[in-house]
């Protein structure tokens, strides 16, 4: 994820200081992982030295002072840009739960039990995310990100749905070779 | 009707063997739903998932083993009863919400009420209460056919839970929906039961839906396979 464009796209909305932007960021991607506050700076730093951003002036607000930062018409052109621009469809083929099938195939280990216990997780973190995303007062962020990754998992879980039931003949090729 | 020991499950299975025909749907299945516990059922296309829910509701009888209700074994109680309990104790939705075409909706939702010996008024004014849960108070006097899907599926939600039963049994609800008003209808369902204590027997294909439960049955070839175990350990 580039969280230099994302840092882009808090400012669109108006000048802001780096702690606001953390704020901010872990409200609408509550299911990210939060920014760090270094992580923050420098990006916000790297985004001046490239012109997308500029300094704004200094917000004191009865606490420290703090430097506020607002896109550039460069900035804001590179946002429209990589807002707009198409991400490669993902094959996502080197997955670790691919992988550990075949290994397990291939050491002579139990596939089935592997795929059964990993279905039940996965059921188990789909029922969590059901339920933020369902709890009175959920807002859209939090319902848009949960419903991505529950899309997610669900599609790992039809997968492994698939697999299992060809576990029988997928076992006979990789023995093969 | 209330289990006598609040440990015991609500509706128990033991065994169930049913075939169609020379066809076993059931080859020996168990299960257990607690008092206000969403029990999801899943597996694939021919795994015994309805014939589980049909036994399980009474509309059919199975083949072998024993059905408990409030610690009662129903299986094999006569059909009046059976069909008394249905009608009290009982709510059914189905994939196609299987409404009256030729009544309004709040007249098919008012219908269980007035099975059950209920004044007119008052059904009516139940039925409606219960449409406005579901968010379809607005299209009471439209017939089935002038619903949406997911409209009309929120219509018969309303039908099942109208009498208050203890126990809806659920067969695909959201399986002719698209994926957001099957969630919709998913999360009114979930709410109300929840809401009321009830317990909901839920069959169907689908990951997301079924994460709307509690726990997980797997269903294939008519057998349990496993039961979505949340003590497997993950690692971080």
């Amino acid at each position: 994820m580039s969280t230099r464009h994302i840092l882009l796209g808090l400012l669109a909305a108006g000048p802001s200081h780096g702690y606001d932007l953390k704020r901010r960021h872990d409200e609408r991607f509550p299911q990210a992982r939060p920014l760090a506050y270094g992580q923050v700076y420098t990006t916000l730093q790297r985004l001046v030295r490239d012109r997308l951003a500029e300094v704004d002036g200094t917000d004191a607000d009865g606490g420290p002072e703090r430097t506020l930062y607002r896109a550039t018409e460069e900035g804001a052109a590179e946002l429209a840009r990589w807002s707009a621009e198409i991400a490669p469809p993902a094959p996502f083929v080197a997955n670790e739960i691919f992988a550990k099938v075949v290994v397990a195939i291939l050491a002579g280990g139990d596939p089935e039990r592997y795929l059964r216990e990993q279905r039940a997780a996965h059921m188990a973190r789909m029922r969590d995310l059901t339920a933020v995303k369902t709890a009175p007062g959920a807002d859209l962020s939090t319902v848009l990100s949960a419903d991505y990754a529950l899309t997610h998992l669900d599609a790992d879980l039809r997968w492994m749905t698939t697999t299992a039931a060809r576990l029988t003949s997928l076992t006979a090729e990789v023995d093969h070779r | 009707m209330t289990a006598d020991n609040s440990t015991a499950p609500l509706l128990a299975a033991r065994g169930l063997v049913k075939a169609h025909g020379r066809t076993e749907a059931l080859r020996g299945v168990s299960v257990e739903l607690a008092a206000g516990e969403i029990l999801a059922v899943t597996g694939p296309s021919g795994s015994g998932k309805s014939t589980l829910l049909h036994c399980l509701a009474g509309i059919v009888r199975p083949d072998r083993g024993a059905i408990t209700y409030g610690g009662e074994r129903i299986d094999q109680l006569p059909e009046a009863r059976l069909s008394e309990l249905r009608r009290t104790e009982f709510g059914v939705v189905f994939q196609f919400g299987q409404l009256i075409p030729e009544l309004t909706a709040l007249d098919n939702v008012a219908l269980p009420l007035l099975l059950a010996g209920r004044g007119r008024t008052e059904a009516r004014a139940s039925a409606g209460e219960w449409l406005e849960r579901f968010g379809v108070r607005g299209q009471q006097e439209l017939r089935p056919g002038e619903l949406s899907g997911g409209q009309a599926q929120r219509v018969a939600l309303a039908r099942a839970l109208v009498t208050g039963p203890e126990v809806v049994f659920a067969d695909e609800p959201t399986g002719a929906l698209d994926s957001l008003a099957g969630e919709q209808v998913m999360t009114a369902l979930a709410h109300a039961a929840r809401e009321s204590g009830t317990s909901v027997l839920l069959i169907t294909h689908d990951a997301r839906i079924a994460a709307y439960a509690d726990r997980e049955v797997i269903l294939r070839d008519g057998a349990e396979v496993a039961e979505g175990a949340d003590a497997v350990e993950v690692s971080r």
